[in-house]
């Protein structure tokens, strides 16, 4: 794909915000995975003597701590870690059960194609929110409940988008030509459609993160998420609104990352929307 | 005479209430190329895509090797792939944008010889390139690096890859520019005679038409209305229909006077009227042509024509 | 008497990622009042780009040279002096009858449109001016049509549309871009036989782009052969055609299969293919694929030469 990739790179390059956009995605991971080396606090050790303290570089919690005088830059940071990957292994589910369902349906056509939407519109028209707490009432607070949930979300407008797709690629002479050469429909849809959806599939994954980020977040938020000790961007953001106005911090820390990092995936989406829409020639 | 290598009886395709072809019927014999010559609307390409069950077809036999290629099932259709193998109109859009010219070519391979190696697979693969007129070394490139000539030899190197008994070339070089016509056309020529293969070349171009092929088919409006050999087709047609398409071919000097050309416009097929399809624009039609479909009749050994008058017109008409 | 067009050096490049590429390469021409002149060549010759940039349509496109007509500069001029030249004394038939027509407009109204803006006359009298224009281009059911909309129409009446909505302001030249490209063999006779009845009753000048030799041969009075962004041979239609001076003419005309010639067992050809735009070349840009090319072919560029009706571009011209 070197004539399709090298272009689109090219473009990507070429547009600043996208690229702003990147490198402060990038510095934030690896600030995530590598900030508990540069800070000696861990994510639950109580410091009895600075609770609830302010942010301070001089101080040993540069981030401040919250309610229970636990570091805030830890519990962030691994907030941080939690809440991306969430976002990107429910991104990765979403895109190979989305992919695979929107580019059969739509390469096949008919009535199993009939069907098939028929399915993804029952789910799009969950009240989701209602199901969830539903779910949890009935099975009790869990993590897997969580991925559950997204899981049931994430995929639906991916395979809509690859169905779209694929309706207008299997008009092509190519699909035609590769009926003609024999091929039966499993190895059209594996190497004729999908790896022609591939750019729309890249720009609406890079989309779908921080939508699964923030649905993760609210749920959370919520309560209907990830459990103490553990934390995510979503439960910290609870917590600091609890605090609003005596810690402050407490909220804009993991806020202000948050929609940070919303804003950097939604600029590289549209970058790479921007980058891999131009045809070539 | 020897047994025909594709027979094609009465088929009919239908899209809704759009009747694209109708009782269509003809023989292929070995190693001869047919020309299918007709405007748009007359079916051609949609006959091309029926023989090779790409759209269904309502009724109808397509027999090819002794199977009836409409009603086997539809394992055995791909099994039969290799031997009818089709080039589209467009080269660039007949390839796949993401995968690479050798890819490309190799997919049949791939699909019919899986026993192959890696290596062997290469090696048929630049064998096919060289022998279209491109250098081996190409074979890592993308389709949208080449020109459209180009595409074209990709799309038929990958249609000869299995060495196929039947050829259709569905407007493969109405595309192309001029000076490149004749590159395709004599590199379509040379496989042909090399393999005996059996082309069906279909072109809305009556001169490529009579180049190329022994015997030449007339479509319209999605019915064959003459089938001769190319000699006495063009030295001379049967039908009205063939004779206003001659006529209406500018030359180079031009032509002094008009012979009676087709009046009017290609009318809407209408499903539930009877008579010829081409009598509104017909310069000799009667009556009966109104009220009843010509049958497509063997008006001289081997010319056949669906005309009311055709025994009339072989002299000429008043 | 003064041209109805005069083109002098016109070249027409585009940004490229790797540079410029001309697309129309210091073209020069003159159209005669009533004169019918067919501009041939394949692709990348530059034929379309030369007369969208006189039309003002080269969109972003650099474009250097001069163009008169009929004795006014149009390059740089102001758009209300292009504007009002136009659509109406100059006009121009696009290639692709379904999508030069507005589709969402009645035929009606977009003839009468072009009345009502270049003549200044009413909603009224336009349709009616319409009506006529219809009947002149032999539409069959002309005040049917004035109401009916471009997708109901077939390809060769949408071309007759065209061309009637080119001559409601009485043109001084009409170019015709590819006309019959996208017709039927049997609709291209037609509208051929029609463009040549109108232009006899109208008098106006006709330029007539095709790759298509045959389609020009019926019609012009002087043939353009155009390669690679630039002029090559010029002169008088019957003349070039009985002898053609270029190699790249005499190779085109022997590559096109006739209905009358002998059968032949090889197709003749041209080896190699054309030029992309944008690729420099040094010498002729013909001399890759030219049988009689010789090193000065390849080093120096040739210009047109020879008298003012029949000119070559070619350092060893034919006969």
């Amino acid at each position: 794909m070197r004539g399709f990739a090298g272009g689109a790179l090219e473009r990507l390059r070429a547009n600043p915000a996208a690229v702003l956009a990147l490198g402060v995605i990038f510095a934030v991971v690896v600030t995530a995975l590598l900030g508990p080396w540069l800070n000696p606090n861990d994510t639950h050790t109580i410091d009895w003597l600075h609770v609830a303290a302010r942010p301070g570089l001089q101080s040993a919690h540069w981030f401040g701590t919250d309610r229970l005088g636990r570091d805030l830059y830890a519990r962030t940071l691994a907030g941080a870690r939690v809440s991306m990957a969430i976002g990107l292994v429910a991104s990765i589910l979403s895109v190979v059960v989305g992919v695979s369902y929107g580019a059969i349906s739509g390469y096949l056509g008919g009535r199993i194609d009939q069907a098939m939407m028929r399915v993804i519109e029952i789910f799009s028209g969950l009240p989701l929110i209602f199901f969830v707490i539903l779910l949890t009432v009935i099975f009790g607070r869990s993590e897997s409940l969580l991925f559950i949930s997204i899981g049931a979300v994430g995929w639906l407008t991916m395979a809509r988008i690859v169905r779209g797709q694929a309706l207008s690629i299997r008009r092509q002479d190519f699909i035609a030509a590769a009926v003609a050469s024999g091929a039966g429909a499993g190895r059209i849809i594996a190497r004729h459609v999908v790896p022609n959806v591939i750019g729309p599939v890249i720009v609406y994954a890079t989309l779908t993160v921080p939508q699964i980020m923030l649905f993760e977040s609210f749920l959370s938020f919520l309560g209907l998420g990830i459990q103490e000790p553990g934390a995510s961007l979503g439960t910290l953001i609870a917590e600091g609104v609890g605090e609003m106005e005596a810690a402050p911090w407490m909220l804009a820390v993991p806020g202000s990352l948050l929609a940070v990092l919303l804003l950097c995936l939604n600029i590289l989406g549209d970058g790479l929307r921007d980058a891999l829409d131009v045809r070539e020639g | 005479m020897n047994h025909p290598l594709l027979q094609v009886r009465d088929l009919r395709v239908d899209f809704g209430r759009h009747t694209a072809l109708r009782d269509v019927s003809f023989d292929l014999f070995r190693s001869e190329t047919m020309a299918l010559v007709g405007e748009s609307g007359s079916g051609k390409s949609t006959l091309a895509r029926a023989i090779l069950r790409l759209v269904g077809a309502a009724q109808g036999r397509v027999e090819f090797m002794g199977l009836d290629l409409l009603r086997i099932p539809a394992s055995q259709l791909r099994a039969q792939r290799r031997n009818l193998q089709i080039v589209f109109q467009d080269p660039l859009a007949s390839l796949d944008p993401r995968m690479s010219v050798g890819e490309a070519i190799a997919e049949p391979l791939r699909i019919f010889e899986p026993t192959l190696t890696a290596a062997e697979r290469s090696r048929r693969v630049a064998a096919m390139l060289e022998r279209v007129g491109l250098s081996a070394g190409l074979a890592g490139r993308y389709p949208h690096e080449f020109s459209g000539g180009q595409c074209q030899r990709i799309g038929i190197a990958r249609a000869m890859v299995l060495h196929p008994s039947l050829l259709i070339c569905d407007e493969a070089v109405s595309s192309l520019d001029v000076s490149i016509q004749g590159q395709i056309l004599n590199l379509l020529l040379d496989l042909q005679r090399e393999a005996g293969m059996t082309m069906l070349f279909i072109t809305h171009n009556l001169a490529v038409a009579r180049q190329l092929s022994h015997r030449v088919m007339v479509m319209y409006l999605g019915r064959l209305v003459e089938i001769a050999s190319c000699d006495a087709l063009f030295a001379a047609p049967v039908h009205p229909y063939t004779r206003a398409l001659l006529a209406a071919v500018p030359q180079i000097p031009p032509l002094a006077a008009a012979a009676p050309a087709a009046r009017g416009e290609r009318a809407v097929p209408d499903v539930t009227a009877s008579g010829c399809a081409f009598r509104d624009r017909c310069p000799y039609a009667l009556r009966v042509c109104e009220t009843t479909d010509p049958p497509l009749l063997e008006v001289a050994p081997g010319q056949w024509a669906a005309c009311h008058r055709s025994h009339e017109t072989l002299n000429p008409l008043s | 008497m003064v041209a109805t067009l005069r083109i002098d050096e016109l070249s027409v490049s585009f940004a490229h990622r790797t540079g410029t590429a001309a697309a129309v390469d210091g073209v020069s021409l003159c159209i005669a009042p009533a004169e019918c002149v067919g501009v041939v060549g394949e692709s990348g010759s530059g034929k379309t780009q030369l007369f969208l940039a006189v039309m003002g349509l080269a969109g972003n496109a650099k474009v250097s040279g001069s163009i008169r007509f009929q004795g006014e500069e149009l390059l740089g001029a102001a758009a209300p002096a292009i504007n009002r030249v136009r659509g109406s004394k100059l006009t121009m038939m696009f290639q692709d009858p379904m999508t030069s027509l507005t589709p969402h407009l009645s035929i009606g109204t977009q003839l009468a449109e072009v009345v009502v803006c270049h003549l200044g006359r009413s909603w009224g009298e336009a349709r009616i001016a319409a009506g006529r224009m219809l009947e002149r281009v032999r539409i069959p059911e002309p005040q049917r049509r004035l109401n009916q909309y471009p997708h109901e129409l077939s390809g060769g009446m949408r071309q007759r549309v065209m061309l009637a909505m080119s001559l409601l302001c009485e043109p001084a030249l009409v170019i015709a871009d590819e006309p019959t490209s996208a017709l039927d063999v049997t609709i291209q006779a037609q509208i051929i036989g029609l463009l040549r009845a109108v232009r006899g009753e109208a008098g106006t000048a006709l330029a007539l782009i095709s790759h298509d030799l045959a389609v020009v041969a019926g019609l012009a009075d002087r043939i353009l052969v155009m390669y690679a962004g630039r002029i090559v041979e010029h002169g008088a239609a019957a003349e070039l055609f009985r002898q053609p001076r270029h190699p790249y003419t005499a190779g085109l005309l022997e590559c096109v299969p006739s209905l009358s010639g002998p059968r032949l067992a090889r197709l003749p050809t041209l080896a190699g293919q054309p030029p992309r735009p944008g690729e420099a070349l040094q010498g002729c840009s013909f001399a890759p694929r030219c049988p009689r090319a010789a090193d000065r072919c390849r080093s120096e560029r040739p210009v047109l030469t020879g008298a003012s009706t029949r000119q070559v571009a070619c350092h060893f011209p034919l006969a």
